[in-house]
């Protein structure tokens, strides 16, 4: 593999700054890649060459003047297919927005223009962010670059896959359950949830508007720091932005590489760890504890006791948010537009259109969310996940009472094979276990690396969460682990994945 | 039908399931409906464990983040133009959407 498309971002940005490479050399470098082995992976759903290459090219030019906009200027980047791009065909994964070209763009896409990224392409998703293995997309499914017949997670496998394959150095994930955290764990790469509320939500089509949140997928913990301080911040246009000044996060990952973490206090969390884990997730996890130990940190277990009701609060919530939000496809004012014969009311309209244009799990879950909200049952049902959503927020209260960050395996297991779980959606959901509860409480969350497991040689992740706006810990505590598993690897745990030179 | 501890019904029928189909304005066809019924029963019975859980001095968490009320100065900004706007409409006539027939024969 040539080098440009192996190294970090960070890396990337320093060869910019010092004039060894040029950002056109590098986008050519990555779309190159991607013409070799998406084929195979199918981590994109649109590619932007001519795009990002005029994006590059004005990137080169600010350079040449000595005026960058940004560290990462000049940094190709990928984007998933939920957000906003003008000009830039937007699906969410669904044919019922088939062609659609978004005539504004999303803030989190309009910051990354203006730091300097060229955009390389659309990433592959679930269809409406809805799974964990992205096997609900309507393009077809994106395969896992450590093997080609497993899952790359989901809802975001095509951010991660992309990043994981050597396609992109940056991609830009949502994370409503875990969509950004279970695709990273599962492909070997680093991805944040922000504190919901720290990064925009404005162009980004809404699944579940209280638990989506977008963020950083990237190959280290330095350069989600770099991607998430480009994105995040308060924005005028999203209601639910967090009007207060991001904390140092580049700086805290930095401090963090230096591996000590002397004085911290890690919570092993006792619900996000027993039954239902994978032996080989779990011994990583286990490793990955003793390592932090005995860099300093000290280790409590803390019990989380409603976090056992997440997943079904969890499984309320988002489809009574997503049943209203996604009544919005209605074949009106865009998107597809299917006509029965004869005289059609609107209504009757509607009705084929959806049909049509949304696929299985979306319409379980337009129905179960349908059920949750009607008359007689919105209090036994989506009234009580409401309530038992702050017994889970007074859990994490308490638990950080006690530890600085919690942490558990990120996801339950390895990447499973295509196709395994597609007709048991209970068993699809069972993957979001670990990441849910912080999507409920809107605290962040980071996934980083932490081996590889035994039983199927596949990559495991390890999860830690912090309070809420203090996302500056998760890249801390992230830093020092990478940095500490790293001295243990020899390198990066991408460095052990088997090429995938000439897939196509 | 099963009920649940917060006297909720645990299963969807196939009815139940034609019906609110039709509330969410999805027209299934009936191999759909055979084979949602099951699975939605099933998601069902696993999320009602949480019936019960929390009591009545429990208040409801809507947002993890309290929401206040966003204001601006009114002030005139640019928007989208009209064809813009209408850029990703499906059938467009004199600047507008053009959608099917709204109003029923009865009416």
């Amino acid at each position: 593999m040539s080098a440009p498309e192996t190294r970090t971002a960070a890396e990337l940005a320093d060869a910019l700054a010092s004039g060894d490479l040029t950002s056109v050399a590098l986008t050519q470098a990555h779309l190159d890649r991607i013409a070799d082995v998406d084929g195979a992976v199918h981590a994109f759903l649109q590619v932007d060459a001519e795009g990002a290459l005029r994006d590059a090219a004005a990137a080169d030019e600010r350079r040449g003047s000595g005026q960058p906009a940004s560290a990462l200027d000049g940094v190709p980047i990928a984007v998933k297919d939920v957000l906003a791009t003008r000009g830039l065909p937007t699906t969410c994964g669904s044919r019922i927005l088939e062609g659609w070209v978004p005539p504004y763009d999303a803030t989190v896409v309009a910051r990354l223009r203006a730091a300097g990224l060229p955009i390389l392409g659309k990433t592959n998703m679930d269809e409406f962010a809805m799974g964990s293995s992205t096997e609900h997309s309507a393009y077809g499914p994106t395969h896992n670059p450590w093997d080609l017949t497993r899952i790359p997670g989901g809802s975001g496998g095509g951010s991660a896959a992309a990043v994981a394959a050597y396609e992109a150095p940056l991609a830009i994930g949502t994370d409503t359950g875990g969509s950004i955290r279970q695709p990273g764990a599962v492909t070997g790469t680093v991805g944040v949830k922000p504190t919901y509320g720290g990064v925009s939500r404005y162009g980004l089509i809404a699944l579940a508007n209280s638990l989506d949140q977008a963020g950083p997928v990237t190959r280290t913990v330095l350069d989600a720091a770099m991607l998430h301080e480009v994105i995040g911040g308060h924005d005028p246009l999203d209601s639910t932005s967090i009007d207060a000044p991001l904390p140092g996060l580049v700086d805290a990952a930095r401090r963090g590489a230096d591996g000590d973490l002397t004085g911290v206090r890690i919570g092993v969390v006792t619900e996000l760890g027993g039954e239902g884990y994978q032996a080989g997730v779990l011994a990583r996890f286990r490793e990955s504890v003793e390592l932090m130990t005995r860099a300093g940190a000290e280790v409590v277990e803390v019990s989380c006791p409603h976090f056992v009701h997440a997943l079904a609060t969890y499984y309320l919530i988002l489809p009574a948010e997503a049943s209203s939000n996604l009544a919005r496809f209605d074949a009106m004012r865009y998107g597809l537009r299917v006509t029965p014969d004869g005289s059609p009311s609107a209504e009757d309209v509607m009705r084929v259109t959806r049909e049509a244009g949304f696929g299985d799990e979306v319409k379980r879950r337009i129905i179960l969310g349908t059920y949750a909200l009607s008359s007689g049952y919105y209090d036994a049902y989506y009234g009580q996940a409401q309530k038992v959503r702050t017994l889970i927020a007074r859990d994490f209260d308490a638990a950080f009472e006690r530890a600085d960050v919690l942490v558990s395996p990120t996801a339950p297991t390895t990447a499973f094979k295509l196709g395994e779980k597609v007709d048991d959606p209970l068993a699809m959901y069972l993957n979001d276990l670990a990441t849910i509860p912080a999507n409920l409480s809107g605290v962040p969350g980071i996934s980083v690396p932490s081996g590889l497991a035994d039983e199927d040689g596949l990559p495991a992740g390890v999860q830690i969460l912090a309070p809420a706006t203090a996302d500056d810990r998760v890249y801390r505590v992230g830093a020092a682990l990478e940095s500490l598993l790293a001295q243990q690897w020899g390198g990066r745990l991408l460095d052990q994945a088997p090429a995938l030179e000439g897939a196509r | 039908m099963p009920d649940t501890p917060g006297g909720a019904p645990a299963s969807i029928s196939r009815d139940e399931l034609a019906h609110l189909a039709d509330l969410a304005r999805i027209d299934l066809s009936d191999a759909e409906l055979d084979h949602l019924a099951p699975q939605l029963s099933v998601i069902l019975e696993s999320v009602a464990s949480i019936t019960g859980v929390a009591g009545d001095d429990v208040p409801p968490t809507s947002h993890a983040l309290p929401l206040t009320n966003v204001f601006r100065e009114d002030v005139v900004r640019p928007g989208l133009t009209a064809e813009e706007a209408l850029s990703g409409a499906p059938a467009v006539e004199q600047q507008r959407f053009r959608v099917p027939r709204i109003l029923g024969d009865e009416q």
